[in-house]
């Protein structure tokens, strides 16, 4: 009943989003080709799942997406601890990695595709390298943040620097590398469509792309909401996932926090 | 005693932190089954010297021997607890005791028994699924207690252990840890503020004082043991407290 209640509030606002929409859409407002009416988007979006159209496009950009967001977070991480744990490691590449850290990497996505071609292997090419490197400095801040008394409590007890770097270390840095997750899973999303965009015959970006040459903006909005809606459970599976991971930072005594 | 090699010995001990003498020329030895406690101002180095004996700095004058041997880093018969609960906030305080066991999975089933044993000897029978979070400032340092028991030193080396305790839970903790140390006396260094906790607790009393600091008195106190609440009491105990404490505020002036 409370979770109920506690959706009502944004429903209203949905509504009055879309009462306003139609409204400015309607026969005295603006003209279908620049801004379709809720109904028309809504059909569009009925009409590409229901002839199954739509299926391929967004199979090919969750497969980018997840796929370049695996291989960046594995080796965003992997070479995060080896920066953080080795002082050599660290000197001959960190500067680097600060300095490409500060590039935007979709600039280099016409590169890319040039490299690896207009298919599948682009894009997750792309995705993961935008998704490298934010997570990559989380996991350098954050293994580096663990408390150095905590560190020492686990030496006085004679426990080896394996022991140390996986019972002390890493739980620490936990917070900051799921909150690199979670940028990082925006972020890949954006790094796929981006790789759509340039050059490519399929997915959710392309089929955005392709709408535009043909003017059609009710498939474009259609492409947008599916991105959303997208973008939005794969943040949500994330902070699941981080909730349940990092359990001690939540304030136990505190009511869980109450969230739609 | 006797020839024997202490179980520890400190001597010409200095420590410098960047720009900042802290220790100089700090010597002491303690002997088996001697509980030594260290009385000092704040600020004025007595966690450092406990790290310096549990290896986790090196001295930059001097040396510190455990058992004979030269200290160059933690070594497995010495155990320490710390002036702030150090626990691990992802770990319960079951699991935190039985850190140098290697936590409950790779710990036998004779130590996690034991580690349940010493949660109730703490005074935390029924703390062991909380977490750290959930726990007091005074209950995480009795897990810490715990903990150092575990592991079952032949040196122990306390650092203001009660601090954060109240007046009564404080001396009750000084009494299950002299039970603790009577049910085997070994080698102890003890870290306090309070002059009635080190003659409770204390065959040996070091006042270190000063800037660099150094062992400024060593008193010995000869009350019988078990001491008790009531020993604090007696006109002996009062007297003691009194001299040291004249003997303190004439070396930390
Ligand atoms: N990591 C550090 N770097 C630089 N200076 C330090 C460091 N740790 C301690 N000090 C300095 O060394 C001196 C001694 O500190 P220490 O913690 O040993 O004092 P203490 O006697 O334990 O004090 P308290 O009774 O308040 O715990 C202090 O002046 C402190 O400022
Ligand atoms: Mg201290």
């Amino acid at each position: 009943m409370r979770r109920l209640w506690n959706l009502l509030p944004p429903l209203v606002t949905l509504g009055l989003i879309l009462g306003a929409w139609h409204l400015a859409t309607g026969p005295t407002g603006l003209p279908s080709y620049l801004l379709p009416g809720p109904a028309q988007v809504g059909r569009a979006l009925w009409g590409g799942f229901a002839d199954g159209s739509f299926w391929p496009h967004i199979g090919f950009t969750l497969t980018s997406t997840l796929v370049g967001y695996a291989i960046g977070s594995v080796g965003a991480v992997l070479t995060g601890i080896c920066v953080a744990e080795s002082r050599l490691f660290e000197r001959f590449v960190y500067p680097y990695i600060v300095a490409i850290q500060a590039a935007p990497k979709v600039a280099l996505a016409p590169l890319i595709l040039v490299w690896f071609g207009f298919g599948l292997a682009s894009k997750v090419v792309l995705v993961a390298l935008i998704c490298f490197f934010p997570l990559l400095v989380n996991t350098i801040i954050g293994i580096r943040a663990a408390d150095r008394e905590l560190i020492e409590m686990a030496r006085s007890f004679s426990r080896s620097p394996v022991f140390i770097f996986l019972h002390v270390k890493l739980p620490a840095a936990a917070p900051a590398i799921l909150g690199g997750l979670q940028i990082g899973i925006v972020l890949a999303l954006i790094g796929a469509v981006v790789g759509e965009f340039v050059a490519s015959d399929r997915g959710v970006g392309y089929l955005i792309g392709s709408a535009t040459v043909n003017m059609n903006v009710s498939v474009m909005f259609a492409g947008v909401i599916i991105l959303s809606v997208i973008g939005m459970a794969g943040s949500s599976i994330v902070q699941a996932l981080q909730r349940r991971i990092i359990f001690w930072q939540a304030d136990r005594s505190a009511p869980p926090p109450s969230e739609t | 005693m006797s020839g024997q090699v202490p179980p520890l010995a400190v001597s010409g001990v200095g420590f410098a932190f960047p720009g900042r003498q802290v220790l100089a020329d700090v010597s002491f030895e303690v002997a088996a089954g001697e509980f030594v406690a260290i009385l000092g101002p704040s600020g004025g180095g007595k966690s450092t010297l406990l790290r310096l004996i549990a290896g986790l700095l090196p001295p930059s004058a001097g040396e510190v021997k455990v058992a004979g041997e030269r200290v160059r880093g933690p070594r497995r018969d010495v155990g320490m607890v710390f002036q702030k609960p150090t626990l691990l906030p992802w770990r319960t305080a079951l699991d935190n005791v039985l850190l140098p066991a290697g936590f409950r999975r790779g710990a036998s089933k004779a130590e996690v028994a034991r580690a349940e044993e010493l949660m109730v000897a703490v005074g935390l029978p029924d703390a062991a699924g909380l977490y750290p979070a959930e726990l007091s400032g005074g209950m995480a340092q009795r897990v810490g207690l715990a903990r150092m028991l575990l592991h079952d030193p032949d040196l122990l080396l306390l650092d203001e252990p009660f601090a954060a305790l109240d007046a009564m839970t404080r001396e009750r903790m000084a009494l299950v840890l002299q039970d603790l140390w009577l049910a085997r006396p070994r080698a102890a260094v003890f870290v306090t503020h309070s002059i009635p906790e080190a003659l409770l607790l204390a065959d040996r009393v070091l006042v270190l004082s000063g800037r660099p600091a150094r062992i400024q008195a060593d008193w010995r106190v000869e009350l019988p043991r078990p001491r008790l609440t009531e020993t604090m009491a007696g006109p002996e105990f009062n007297q003691l407290a009194l001299a040291l404490r004249r003997v303190f505020d004439e070396v930390a002036a």
